[in-house]
């Protein structure tokens, strides 16, 4: 069996309840019901004419009972969403520190371009001659993806990291299958690499075979070595890892890979810690996604979809997916079919998102250069320097070395306390902050992955490493109440997440 | 008496007779956490040992169990679609995950005892 080294503790304290009455007001903390239990019938502003249906026209599927939708007035709607918006945290409420995922600030200046009517309201489906704004903006983009990865095209088409992993590795399969390596099966990837990386590979058919990670935490080249033959089809690797550690054996494990007649996918999530200072395509990738939520300040998740443009090298480039934008002179134009060539076809009905897009650029153009090369620097600076404010008491998962982007603490600075990491981030939450991201790595016992990103100031900084220093020393000298009974000041408090698992309630019923 | 070997990836086989009964071990459930649902295999599957059988899901995390040895599933634990906690609270009785009529019976030589497992989980 596969599994993590450690338990995670699940089980609400039963001295805590799950909703804490004294700290609980009706004006600052609303118990928001339903839109369905505020609503009724009678409550609706539209009354909606008997309307004679031919039930012939719908092959007998006319509607017999009540649609049961609940009738609000405009401002009963509007004040349900601000209600639950007021329960939310959010990157604008408080530091969102969450490792691996990366939560940094969205300027402003980003939106206002986003908003531009020539991005902003335009349609997939209009003559690409009235949109030759946008196609250049998507070009430009582009351009500077490349550019910042050296590598020879980039598919803008993916709608998240995922969904890019799964463009990558589908280049990577069409390029083996013409070569006539389409026997290859095995997906090698490293146990620091993200959970997202063996599940492309298995949703392609491939088998999927782990690399251990050494004691530094970072691939072992020699184990990577050791699993490659003829049957590998591609390694999928994540540099800097989610330890938070530079790969300092990714041209040794390239090289090692292509020389077994294998390609090289790079998780490029954590890109925004090299941006300007290493080109990926000099490393010896072959694909790599860009997360643009991560490096690039778009919302997270894009308000649904995302963006996760993917770079590939000179080998793969002939199997980019169709649409494409292609630009001859000043006139550009989107390639949505392709004969006689090596595409592997396409992957969504449209040209990716281009709200991400302009919220993209519009971050590169606005930093330049320069800026772009100080973004990576300030967040590396930024996780290391909670790296030596916290270390002093908290517990480094790899020992005192310098971190990129994120800095990881195992538990073991709690060993005996009876604190576990879930009560330590529950106690976060008391404090304000978002807890970090925890349990993950998995290599890691009760991991602690903490990424300030390069948006906070010093001060921030100071504010949040005295309160969880505050939080570690309360825990060492045995204040555990405070722990195993957090969050009291949420809208909720402790819940019981087993209870939520084992009997999930998925969906409202009429009572 | 019945016998209990273990794998290194924790699942244990009690065989009785030709019979293995398979789950995972007490250690195993515990490093686990509430287990909330238990993806059961069919029974008539045949099974090369390291076979990807069943998934085992706690409130942390999804994880493949992977048949310890090579056979036909002969009977699940339909108990465990109601109560996986079964898992939790009887990992090596109650809790057991399917029964497997054991084709190469010489891989439970491979396998730890139950002093050998207590010493490698420590």
């Amino acid at each position: 069996m596969n599994m993590n080294s450690t338990g995670r503790p699940t089980r609400a304290d039963k001295t805590s309840s799950s909703k804490n009455a004294e700290i609980k007001s009706a004006a600052l903390l609303p118990d928001e019901p339903l839109l369905f239990e505020i609503g009724g019938y009678e409550h609706s502003g539209v009354d909606l004419f008997e309307v004679e249906i031919n039930d012939e026209f719908l092959g007998g599927f006319e509607r017999k009972t009540s649609l049961d939708l609940p009738g609000l007035s405009e401002p009963e709607c509007l004040r349900h969403y601000v209600r639950l918006s007021r329960l939310n945290m959010s990157i604008d409420a408080g530091i969102y520190p969450l490792g691996s995922c990366t939560m940094k600030h969205n300027p402003r200046l980003n939106e206002k371009i986003a908003r531009l009517a020539g991005f902003a309201d335009i349609h997939p489906l209009q003559p690409v001659s009235s949109v030759q704004g946008a196609l250049e903006m998507i070009d430009e983009l582009a351009l500077w993806l490349m550019e910042l990865t050296n590598t020879s095209a980039v598919s803008m088409s993916p709608k998240a990291g995922a969904h890019g992993e799964l463009c990558g590795m589908m280049a990577i399969k069409a390029a083996l299958e013409a070569k006539g390596q389409g026997h290859r099966s095995i997906v090698l990837v490293p146990d620091s690499a993200h959970g997202t990386n063996p599940a492309t590979a298995a949703f392609l058919g491939y088998k999927v075979r782990s690399i251990p990670a050494n004691k530094n935490g970072v691939v072992d080249v020699e184990a990577v070595i050791a699993a490659l033959d003829d049957d590998v089809a591609a390694i999928m690797l994540t540099n800097p890892n989610t330890c938070g550690l530079f790969e300092p054996d990714v041209i040794k494990i390239a090289d090692a890979v292509h020389d077994a007649g294998g390609y090289f996918y790079c998780d490029g999530a954590n890109f925004n810690a090299i941006m300007g200072l290493v080109c990926p395509g000099d490393l010896g990738i072959d694909a790599m996604h860009i997360n643009l939520h991560k490096t690039f300040s778009t919302p997270h998740g894009g308000g649904g979809p995302g963006a996760g443009p993917v770079v590939l090298s000179k080998a793969l480039a002939p199997f980019a997916p169709v649409p494409f934008v292609k630009k001859s002179g000043s006139d550009l134009s989107l390639i949505e079919h392709v004969n006689d060539s090596d595409s592997f076809g396409r992957l969504t009905a449209f040209h990716g998102q281009i709200g991400m897009f302009t919220r993209s650029l519009a971050f590169m153009l606005s930093h330049g250069k320069d800026g772009i090369t100080q973004v990576a620097y300030d967040a590396v600076l930024n996780a290391n320097y909670v790296r030596v404010r916290l270390q002093k008491v908290f517990s480094l998962a790899f020992g005192d070395q310098a971190c990129m982007h994120e800095v990881l603490f195992d538990d073991s600075f709690l060993k005996g306390t009876g604190v576990s990491t879930l009560d330590f981030a529950k106690a976060m939450i008391d404090e304000g902050f978002h807890p970090m991201t925890m349990y993950f790595p998995l290599v890691v016992s009760g991991a602690m992955l903490i990424e300030p990103t390069e948006s906070e100031s010093k001060k921030t900084l100071d504010y949040f490493c005295d309160k969880m220093l505050e939080l570690a020393n309360d825990a060492i000298a045995g204040n555990v109440d405070r722990f195993k009974q957090a969050p009291k000041y949420a809208p909720l408090a402790r819940l019981d997440e087993t209870l939520a698992a084992r009997q999930p309630k998925l969906k409202w019923t009429k009572s | 008496m019945s016998k209990t070997k273990y794998s290194t990836d924790h699942e244990y086989v009690r065989l009785e007779g030709e019979v293995g009964m398979v789950g995972i071990s007490i250690y195993a459930q515990e490093q686990l956490g509430d287990i909330v649902y238990v993806e059961l295999p069919n029974v008539g599957v045949k099974l090369s040992k390291g076979d990807e059988v069943a998934v085992i899901e706690s409130v942390k995390a999804a994880s493949e169990l992977y048949s310890p040895v090579s056979g036909e599933v002969i009977e699940v634990n339909e108990a465990l679609n109601d109560d996986p906690a079964l898992v939790n609270t009887d990992a090596q009785g109650n809790g057991w995950i399917y029964k497997v009529a054991l084709s190469n019976i010489s891989e439970l030589d491979e396998m730890m005892d139950d002093a050998a497992y207590t010493d490698f989980t420590s």
